[in-house]
């Protein structure tokens, strides 16, 4: 089992609907909510994810498709 | 002896021994170092600072290390009068930090100064970083200066050219078949397999105190006063807010009158994701995709973000963002007024001032300081347009025809 901690930051049309739980479900994942703002009009949670390496690479891939922008609660490490 | 005692997270306030960690583990922000400012004020006062080593190293008791420091010359740069470019912005009373005085070009000096003298007490054998630019040669000079192996990780697809400045340091260069973010990803797990000292991920408590040392400088340079105004870049944020917590803790120690210096935050236009939170009035900092020349301060994911928005907002100060054609106007107004060639981080910081100061939010009369925090030939491939020679005959009525005034 492997944990990521991502921040995922949701549009407008997607603010109504479970996705953190349709993620959990359809990936086999646990997420673990440590912080989160969600308002009528954007959201932000900040999670750590725990499951199989693969199925963490693809319910990211499966967020990315629907929206969701998901990075790395470090910020960007690469720097100029 | 160091004066740091614990790391805290800076959201929750959690504490955390002094260890190469940089997050804590409940909310996952980011953590600090934690001093006893009592102690550090019997350690310290003006006149002793004074007769310190001519470099950031004379503030060593207010920096988190204990033993021998990796130094490579860094700090005390110098903090000119700009007399010229205040003209040309209607500021009586402008001044310029000029940080791409350091070694390798660029601020970095300071925190990997730090970061590589903690990596070495923590017991690390090797350094690393992910870096195309200002970080990588910092990091790969100090770990020469120390004997400590260095890796520096960057995108495949980036010309061999901009890695000259690290490369002279002889580091290993490991080139990643990916883009920024595969490599963001690939040096996260880097630091749970290898036993190394990641610059700015599990250093990066102890690399960000560095850059208090810029604000430190700032003051005494002032003769032992804060300015009323500072602009400075921002891409990770970090630098931003330790200018603010270095004249903070001047004040707490009773070196300095409290402090009202207001913070300006300055990003180009293509990655500016702390200046639009400002001007939303949001608190969050929504990640953007960097579209812009200045590659030093294109983090579109800014990991101290929020708390550079915080320091702009709480400081009675302000946030700007400039494009890349204001950007490199305001490099060719400094290097054409006081002579300083920065790197397009600091077109960036001019721009800015440029226009804070002519829509009035910074008065003519208030002490500002610009900080430039790199020096001009590491970015000069943007500037290119800018060669155009006379071209003459060797002879003297060749050269009178061409400059139009008899020799």
């Amino acid at each position: 089992m492997a944990k990521r901690q991502v921040m995922f930051t949701f549009p407008t049309e997607l603010i109504k609907e479970p996705i953190i739980f349709d993620l959990g479900v359809k990936f086999k994942l646990v997420p673990n909510i440590r912080r989160a703002d969600i308002s009528e009009s954007k959201g932000w949670v900040v999670l750590e994810l725990e499951g199989e390496v693969k199925n963490i690479e693809a319910g990211i891939a499966w967020l990315t498709g629907k929206g969701v922008r998901v990075d790395p609660v470090t910020g960007d490490i690469m720097e100029g | 002896m160091s004066q740091a005692t614990t790391l805290r997270c800076r959201k929750c306030g959690r504490e955390y021994p002094l260890e190469p960690i940089n997050l804590c583990g409940f909310c996952f922000s980011p953590l600090e170092v934690n001093y006893d400012y009592k102690a550090m004020a019997q350690m310290v006062n003006r006149e002793k600072l004074s007769k310190g080593p001519v470099s950031m190293w004379r503030y060593r008791d207010m920096l988190p290390v204990e033993g021998e420091v990796v130094d490579i010359g860094t700090g005390f740069t110098p903090l000119v009068k700009a007399d010229n470019l205040g003209r040309e912005l209607g500021l009586d009373n402008l001044y310029i930090k000029n940080d791409g005085l350091n070694p390798s070009f660029s601020f970095k000096d300071r925190v990997v100064s730090v970061a590589v003298t903690k990596a070495r007490e923590f017991g690390f054998d090797a350094v690393a970083c992910a870096s195309t630019g200002n970080l990588a040669a910092s990091v790969a000079a100090h770990a020469a200066k120390a004997n400590m192996k260095a890796y520096v990780f960057v995108p495949a697809n980036v010309e061999s050219g901009k890695l000259v400045g690290a490369a002279i340091y002889n580091p290993v260069l490991v080139t990643v078949d990916g883009n920024y973010d595969d490599v963001n990803r690939l040096c996260r797990e880097l630091t749970k397999k290898f036993r190394w000292g990641f610059i700015n991920i599990n250093l990066r408590p102890y690399y960000a105190e560095g850059s208090k040392t810029l604000g430190y400088e700032i003051v005494e340079q002032l003769g032992w006063r804060a300015p009323d105004c500072v602009v400075a870049p921002a891409a990770s944020g970090l630098l931003f807010t330790r200018i603010w917590k270095g004249l903070d803790e001047l004040s707490m120690l009773g070196l300095i009158e409290p402090v009202n210096t207001h913070m300006y935050v300055a990003q180009a236009a293509g990655c500016s994701p702390i200046v639009n939170a400002f001007e939303a009035g949001s608190l969050h900092v929504h990640p953007v995709e960097p579209n812009t020349i200045a590659k030093s301060i294109a983090i579109g994911n800014p990991a101290d973000g929020y708390y550079a928005l915080r320091v702009a907002r709480q400081s009675g100060g302000g946030a700007c963002a400039v494009s890349d054609e204001e950007a490199i106007a305001g490099l060719r107004l400094m290097a054409q007024t006081e002579g300083i060639f920065a790197e397009a981080a600091g077109g960036v910081v001019i721009g800015a001032l440029k226009k804070l100061a002519a829509a009035g939010i910074i008065k003519r009369s208030e002490h500002t300081v610009a900080v430039i925090t790199g020096a001009g030939p590491r970015t000069q491939e943007i500037l290119t347009d800018i060669v155009k020679p006379l071209a003459v005959k060797p002879n003297l009525a060749s050269v009178e025809e061409a400059l139009n005034v008899p020799v």
